[in-house]
């Protein structure tokens, strides 16, 4: 009982830590994976008074992927009853192109209106259609929802780091007698603090396991796939290697310096 | 014979502006007994604090063991710690350590191997009577029984000297007995040299000792 109380503290402190950064990772996957369903839907329209080959348009700006020609034909059939094929011919080759660009990823505003810059200078184009109002709109609500999420995480991180700093303090407590009666009888530093970075890696790993745990089950889980589905976003809610190298190494890390701090702030007693 | 503690011109103090200890002269003989007494708050503990370098002198020299404590290195002083024991009147044990691993302890830091550590700390056990307690830990002993664990302790890496303070103060008749047969044992027959700190010097001494007194900040020994 003594043992599990002196891990559970840590062990909890870092756990909600460790929580909090695979949710942000999550969140921005999450973001990432919408932003990409957005670019596959978003397009700019292009009208050019002539046509334009592949190289002149990709060339315009980094940003355009792929574009396809938009065939006048809806419109000429709607003319069609009226006229005659010669006139349909003629009607066809004076219609200006219209083209659709897609881009490589969801735009800024910014990035839309350097694109926009850059397509009239081309001096075939007549018109360029961005649906910037639109778009701005979505953009808009993407940010705030990653800033809110980012601000959310922070207080998380913010308070179990002060969780932390008192444990620290407690830890300095019971530590530092140890560490005096150890220094009493000539104990280097690195042997009398050996039991704090013991105890500190331990929990780490303990603490990386169960989220590990607590991760994969939820990963695997069909309420949560179903969910994710079902507001079309597919992505990988825990990668167990890259994903637990980042919390695993978070966890080492910030135990270790906790270790380090009491090591630092030990004061020999006189 | 060798002294294994000079002290020349010594002043010790806790702050800048009173001394404790005020330009002392003594020292102590390889293999000697000596008692150090005085009247409460007179500066026996703060000497004796001095002598294993928890305290640096103010002024004058200190030499100990051949190290002098004056500016001395943090890894020097613990060089010089690993040759002393210690006994402290609260017993200053590792709360979370067993009473075994409590005894290995100054084995451990001098590095000594698993299999030689055990059989010392079995044998020790043996000589404060408390080869039964050895799984336990120090919460669960009387004061009397932890006082013999730190002795045991103290005597473990068979120190060339042995500093005590106040070791029985707090003990029974029963205890205190053991504690001095125990100091007497280890400067009798290792020939550590034992410096004890105390109010009262017991009556039933079996080996010569020397007695100093400390009084308005000097020492002077008592015949």
């Amino acid at each position: 009982m003594k043992s599990i109380s002196n891990h559970f503290s840590l062990v909890i402190a870092l756990l909600s830590i460790l929580f909090t950064i695979q949710i942000f990772i999550i969140i921005d996957r999450a973001v990432d994976s919408y932003k990409e369903n957005l670019a596959t839907n978003y397009s700019v329209v292009i009208v050019s008074q002539k046509q334009l080959s592949k190289d002149t348009i990709l060339a315009i700006n980094p940003l355009i992927n792929t574009y396809t020609e938009l065939k006048p034909d809806s419109v000429i059939k709607r003319l069609n009853a009226n006229m005659g094929a010669k006139n349909i011919e003629l009607l066809k080759l004076s219609l200006p192109k219209f083209y659709k660009l897609k881009m490589k990823h969801y735009p800024t505003p910014n990035e839309i209106k350097k694109l926009t810059k850059d397509l009239l200078k081309n001096r075939a184009i007549t018109k360029v259609e961005d649906f910037a109002t639109n778009h701005n709109i979505t953009y808009k609500l993407l940010l705030l929802l990653k800033n809110i999420i980012s601000i959310f995480a922070g207080t998380i991180f913010v308070v179990t780091t002060l969780l932390i700093l008192k444990e620290l303090r407690i830890w300095q407590f019971k530590h530092s007698e140890r560490m005096n009666i150890m220094g009493l009888f000539g104990s280097p530093i690195w042997l009398s603090s050996a039991v704090l970075f013991r105890l500190a890696i331990v929990d780490a790993i303990i603490s990386s396991v169960l989220i590990f745990m607590i991760f994969s089950y939820l990963s695997n889980s069909v309420l949560i796939q179903e969910y994710l589905n079902n507001i079309g976003i597919n992505i990988i809610i825990f990668d167990n290697i890259y994903d637990f190298a980042i919390l695993f190494t978070t966890a080492i890390s910030l135990s270790i310096l906790l270790a380090i701090m009491i090591v630092i702030g030990h004061k020999e007693e006189v | 014979m060798d002294k294994v503690i000079i002290a020349n011109n010594l002043s010790l103090s806790y702050t800048d502006n009173e001394n404790i200890i005020n330009k002392v002269n003594f020292s102590i003989n390889s293999g000697g007994f000596v008692f150090i007494t005085g009247a409460s708050g007179s500066g026996k503990s703060t000497l004796l604090r001095s002598l294993y370098g928890a305290l640096k002198p103010q002024q004058g020299s200190l030499i100990v063991g051949g190290v002098e404590l004056n500016g001395v290195s943090t890894s020097k002083r613990n060089l010089l710690r690993k040759h002393i024991g210690i006994v402290f009147q609260d017993y200053k044990l590792i709360k979370e350590w067993t009473v075994e691993k409590n005894i290995m302890l100054p084995l451990i830091i001098n590095g000594y191997e698993k299999a030689v550590s055990l059989t010392q700390v079995d044998s020790l056990l043996k000589h404060v009577r408390l080869k039964h307690q050895a799984g336990k830990y120090p919460p669960e002993l009387s004061g009397g029984e932890q006082q013999r664990v730190a002795m045991a302790r103290a005597l473990s890496h068979n120190p060339i000297l042995i500093l005590a303070d106040e070791p029985t103060g707090n003990l029974d008749e029963y205890s205190s007995q053991l504690i001095w047969n125990l100091l007497e044992g280890a400067n009798n027959q290792l020939n550590t040299t034992v410096i004890v700190v105390t109010h009262h010097i017991p009556e039933n001494m079996n080996i010569d000792y020397k007695h100093f007194h400390i009084e308005f900040g000097t020492i002077h020994e008592v015949n």
